[in-house]
């Protein structure tokens, strides 16, 4: 038939083409799923090269998402720490995005000269792949955990649910919000915080605390992908009676929305949670940056390391700053995971792992 | 497309012209393919029929296929009117509709989905009056659907536009003077020359909303067996360094969608031969 122009066949071919290109760009899409999100910034002096002769250089440290503000505090700090005593100019550029994603990053090939991370898991990782050594815990004091933080709840102004501790959360017709913790590091503290409680509760009592947590997750509603996520679903989007969350992140919404909004419950039984930091040997040892990337981490454990990190409301692991904050954070029965749960590999593996504790939780 | 002329190009270049697209086509498609295959091999086949076939991940199959399935359909019905409304008619403003198809491309999706969901939560403009007539959009299939039928519109209305507008008005008018009715010269006439680009159309965004991520964890709450899709399911591999599992679920995606492609061409030439030959 003479209605099918030339414009069009050429039409077909081209969208032939492009029927290819999609089937294409699913794959790059899949494979790149993993890898978007994440993001570096610039901070302190901005440099050029790497380890340059003239005296200047530049290290990355790769973190996860709420540490931005803390980091780039520290890292002025830092500079100026570092010029004064080598008479070198540091720049240090920060990238943030998901835990766990941030450690693939690294192992897929990101120069992070240090790695500091929301938990032990994700920095094991790196040492499954050999680019740290096995006993990388030990290599700086406290776990190398140089502040911590722990578990607590938000909740709207005045306490309207009258929400008090682990208990009142799994009563019915409390909705509470927590994010997933088959994609969210944060979300597993909050998970085991909630184990503890209930074990410590029913005197180590394990079907009673697995009953505990699926009843805690039965009044769950929505489970975001990350930590922020879950978050702007409580706060925004104004779902949900109660949110558990990191006290630092809570701390961060109250001073963003206001203390007329909502208050800060600090349960009677709780996590502590040490986000862990190392150098990265195999990066440093190749460019050449293991003193200042070491000398980076040691500054963290410094006074005025510790003073940055309990201004951005982490509890700080020196006794002189954290007896000068006492008063900002809640006093709490704390317990860390080595205690309850034999560290992280076992936690990750009974709980989190495909076929565990919390997938049985949603088995129907 | 059946008639296929042999006959040697007029136009020089085609030894350059193909080695560069092979080239192309190995970088930017072929190995990133090839990549996913090899390290699935990883897996004994036992193990990657466990992977792909566990309880939550067939839900999340049907739950992705389910929706985008239901998107693609809707944006097929409603791309085509908008298709057809900015080609046939002109009114003021025109040019902004025009314009406002493509921004679910050049949004980034993660701000489309968070959008969406502050519309479509129960408090959310939109949601607060879906809600009062029992429905939940936000954290149901329902909220996923309509992400994906959002991030996959252009497609539709992309593909059909530039064909519609190639139609020759006179077929029609000759129809007309013949005594067809609107809906004759539609079905009888129009249809035929356009179903080619439909299902072009239908098969980009079922393709696109299949693979989509970004804006739908957001929407879609991400419960285990209810609002989980597949994507999300790779990124939960992945959290838990398990990159064969991730791509054995990528693989499964990839050759269901690729059937999908494929029967959707072949129905394509055959639409296209018929209307040829009839």
């Amino acid at each position: 038939m003479s209605i099918q122009t030339g414009a069009q066949k050429k039409f077909y071919a081209f969208t032939r083409g492009i029927q290819l290109l999609a089937a294409g760009s699913l794959v790059l899409g899949l494979a790149a799923c993993g890898k978007s999100g994440s993001e570096v910034t610039n901070s302190a002096a901005q440099t050029n090269g790497k380890t340059g002769s003239n005296g200047t250089v530049e290290i990355l440290n790769v973190s996860y998402d709420p540490t931005r503000e803390l980091y780039q505090e520290l890292n002025t700090a830092f500079a100026k720490h570092w010029k004064e005593k080598t008479g070198q100019t540091v720049s240090i550029k920060q990238s943030h995005g998901g835990s766990g994603k941030q450690s693939r990053a690294i192992i897929d090939g990101l120069e992070a000269d240090v790695a500091t991370l929301a938990l032990a898991y994700d920095i094991d990782e790196l040492e499954n792949k050999k680019l740290i050594p096995a006993e990388w815990q030990k290599r700086l004091p406290d776990n190398s955990s140089p502040y911590t933080s722990t578990i607590v709840f938000l909740v709207r102004k005045g306490n309207p649910k009258g929400i008090k501790d682990w208990d009142d959360l799994v009563k019915p017709g409390i909705s509470v919000i927590t994010p997933n913790p088959k994609t969210s590091g944060g979300a597993r503290w909050n998970y085991l915080a909630a184990w503890g409680y209930a074990l410590k509760k029913y005197g180590g009592d394990e079907g009673k605390a697995r009953e505990f947590v699926s009843n805690l997750y039965k009044n769950v509603p929505v489970l975001d992908s990350g930590a922020r996520g879950s978050t702007t679903t409580f706060v925004e989007r104004g779902l949900g009676d109660v949110l558990i969350a990191w006290e630092n992140e809570a701390f961060l919404s109250l001073k963003e929305f206001g203390k007329d909004k909502f208050e800060i419950i600090a349960p009677s039984v709780s996590i502590l949670a040490e986000p862990p930091v190392t150098v990265v040997d195999k990066v440093v040892d190749k460019r050449g940056t293991r003193q200042v990337a070491q000398a980076y981490l040691e500054f963290l454990y410094t006074e005025q390391g510790q003073e940055i990190a309990a201004k951005n409301y982490y509890r700080p692991r020196l006794t002189s700053v954290a007896s000068r904050y006492a008063e900002q954070f809640p006093k709490l029965n704390l317990f860390t995971i080595d205690e309850v749960f034999g560290g992280w590999q076992k936690a990750q593996k009974t709980h989190f792992s495909d076929g565990g504790v919390f997938d049985q939780i949603y088995k129907k | 497309m059946a008639n296929t002329a042999k006959q040697r190009s007029t136009l020089p270049g085609f030894g350059l012209a193909m080695g560069f697209t092979l080239l192309y086509l190995s970088l930017v498609v072929l190995i990133p393919l090839a990549g996913l295959f090899l390290k699935t091999t990883e897996l004994h086949w036992e193990q990657f029929w466990s992977v792909v076939t566990a309880p939550r991940v067939l839900a999340s199959y049907w739950l992705s296929f389910g929706t985008s399935l239901i998107a693609a359909v809707t944006n097929t019905v409603f791309g085509l009117l908008v298709a057809w409304v900015l080609v046939r008619y002109s009114f003021p403003g025109k040019r902004i509709i025009d314009g406002l198809v493509d921004l679910p491309f050049a949004l980034p999706t993660a701000v489309a989905g968070i959008s969406l969901t502050i519309l479509y939560s129960q408090n959310g403009w939109l949601g607060r009056y879906l809600e009062a007539i029992g429905i939940k959009a936000a954290y149901t299939p329902l909220g996923i659907t309509i992400a994906l039928t959002f991030i996959s519109l252009p497609f539709v209305v992309r593909t059909v536009q530039p064909v519609l507008q190639e139609l020759n008005v006179q077929v029609e008018e000759a129809a007309a003077t013949l005594g067809a009715n609107g809906w004759q010269r539609f079905v009888r006439i129009m249809l035929p020359q356009l179903l080619p680009a439909v299902l072009t159309g239908f098969a980009l965004a079922f393709a696109r909303a299949i693979g989509e991520y970004g804006s739908v964890v957001f929407i879609s709450g991400n419960m285990p067996m209810r609002t989980e899709i597949t994507p999300l399911l790779i990124m939960t591999k992945l959290e838990q360094y398990d990159y064969a599992g991730a791509t054995a679920i990528a693989v499964v995606m990839l050759v269901v969608s690729f059937v999908l492609l494929l029967l959707i061409n072949w129905l394509q030439w055959r639409s296209g031969r018929r209307h040829v030959l009839g």
